[in-house]
């Protein structure tokens, strides 16, 4: 792969990268979330495979397949089923902060990510490290996701969304974290979704929603 | 600047001749391409350019009470169109005008028109046409911002924001065009380009129910050759807008040397361009709603985030 084609096809990923976490913040469907969540899956596994193509790096290559099969098959399907479980279509009708604001935010944000990575960047100047500021914009989004949203399963959408962008910045920066720590990350958060989903179900069971500013006190 | 040469000004006379005789018909494309997806027989591509004929052959009326405003707007309107489209690049980069096709001046002159008819629409001092000068406004605050900033990230690499130069960059180094500043910028206009041209989400140019409508409720007033210039100029601009989107995006095929040959591939290229996106405009619509008028900001905010993405990409990714 030439050099000129590999930064070409990196930078159209990372694109893709960054529009789809502007998309999960523009949307309001559970279900259209959901899906453009399983396309940024897809657009990480897309990075992965291009360094590793770049890199002639087969365990790489191994990785980009995880990444894709955990990340644009598995996470979606569960929470698609989490979603089809909660009954209706559910909507994310009035989220904390509003889509409006909270899409200049995301902009704001962008910026504050790409001021923030500079120092990072000027480490080792390539096309990959430059890349960096649309993993840390991602991040950054996911946690605003995270802190905005009222829906447990937006919620988790967002943390993954989180998880997503410290992967991608794993791979910008040292071209991957090797195998097994990706593994073991990659099981964490699998774990993690798994445990959120028992105790969404449980929240539904004891409250009946999952609205999470409804909980005003703990039960036992 | 150099002297503008011969090729330059058959250029310009090509672009406004081709601009004038066919955005009536892309109007009528659109309309039949609409009419034959739901099912009706439609009126043919042509009736656009018979509906215009039939109103120039009518008297001039002006509604009582209203000043000279009004009687200016639709001149100006197609004004304005007819400068943008001489100096745009549609058919060859070389304009005679080129120093004048300026990003911002383009954008200027197009919001001009915009702003003579909103003026217009409340000198008549009906509630229809205040409302809709207000709703009119209100999407174009929204607009003008989005448009500057899409633009303003294409015209980064080029180090220029004159478009000629940005389509002959585009062309020169093809990889631009695929770079995600170029793709963000892309959805973005194309957002923009919607709502600027009253087009399904934001406005549906084919109603006149009092509680939806934003251009017709402007030009309720007007009636006879200037409700034509005022159709004429709408078609005009919905062309510019896809004539201006196609080049930037997908440069290929316009005419950058003096040869007849080039510049009848370029006049080719041109019209199917256009014609194709307003195909595809025409297809999207039948799939959508209006959406409520209170819900379009967000749909122009997060345009103008796209757009903002596509300039903050064109630095970091650079």
């Amino acid at each position: 792969m030439s050099t000129a084609l590999y930064v070409q096809l990196l930078n159209l990923v990372a694109g893709a990268f960054l529009l789809t976490a502007v998309l999960i913040l523009w949307r309001r469907e559970l279900t259209a979330i959901i899906d453009v969540f399983a396309l940024q899956g897809a657009a990480l596994a897309t990075l992965v495979g291009i360094i590793a193509v770049a890199q002639g790096s087969a365990e790489l290559g191994a990785v980009a397949l995880g990444v894709l099969f955990l990340r644009a098959g598995l996470l979606p399907w569960m929470l698609r089923r989490a979603a089809v479980a909660a009954g209706a279509t559910q909507r994310e009708t009035r989220p904390l902060v509003n889509v409006v604001s909270s899409l200049l935010a995301a902009a704001a944000l962008t910026l504050l990510a790409y001021a923030v990575s500079q120092p990072l960047v000027e480490l080792a100047p390539s096309p990959s490290t430059h890349a960096i500021p649309v993993g840390m914009a991602v991040v950054l989004i996911g946690f605003f996701i995270l802190v905005t949203r009222r829906l447990a399963l937006s919620q988790l959408v967002g943390f993954l969304l989180l998880d997503n962008g410290i992967t991608a910045v794993g791979f910008l920066t040292a071209t991957g974290v090797g195998l097994i720590v990706e593994l073991g990350v990659s099981l964490d958060v699998l774990l993690v979704v798994l445990v959120l989903q028992v105790l969404k179900t449980r929240m539904r069971e004891a409250f009946g929603a999952t609205d999470l500013d409804e909980l005003r006190e703990l039960h036992d | 600047m150099n002297a503008p040469s011969l090729f330059g000004t058959v250029g310009v006379i090509l672009q406004l001749l081709i601009v004038v005789a066919l955005s009536p018909v892309l109007t009528g494309l659109m309309r039949q391409i609409r009419a034959l997806l739901e099912g009706r027989a439609g009126s043919g591509i042509a009736q656009p350019w018979r509906d215009l004929r039939k109103l120039m052959r009518k008297q001039r009326t002006s509604p009582r009470g209203t000043t000279e405003v009004f009687r200016v707007a639709p001149l100006l309107l197609v004004a304005t169109c007819l400068v943008v489209t001489a100096v745009a690049p549609f058919v060859t980069t070389a304009s005679a005008l080129d120093p004048v096709a300026d990003l911002f001046a383009v954008v200027a002159l197009l919001t001009l028109g915009t702003v003579a008819l909103a003026l217009a629409g409340l000198d008549t001092g009906t509630a229809f046409g205040g409302m809709g000068a207000s709703r009119e406004t209100t999407i174009i605050a929204l607009v003008e911002p989005t448009m500057l900033v899409a633009i303003f990230a294409l015209s980064v690499p080029v180090g220029s924001t004159n478009l000629a130069a940005i389509v002959t960059s585009g062309l020169d180094d093809p990889a631009q065009v695929f770079s995600p500043v170029s793709l963000l910028a892309a959805v973005a206009l194309i957002v923009v380009i919607i709502a600027e041209t009253g087009r399904l989400p934001v406005d549906n140019p084919s109603t006149h129910l009092e509680l939806t409508m934003v251009h017709e409720a402007m030009v309720l007033e007007y009636s006879g050759p200037d409700l034509a210039m005022v159709e004429l100029a709408s078609s005009m601009r919905l062309t510019v807008f896809l004539g201006l989107l196609a080049n930037l995006f997908v440069p290929w095929g316009i005419a950058t040397s003096a040869s007849p040959l080039l510049i009848a591939v370029g006049v080719l290229a041109f019209v199917v361009k256009v014609a194709f996106l307003g195909g595809c405009l025409a297809v999207g619509e039948v799939f959508l709603a209006k959406l409520r008028l209170f819900r379009v900001p967000e749909l122009l905010a997060g345009s103008f985030v796209l757009g903002l993405l596509a300039v903050a990409a064109s630095f970091f990714l650079a």
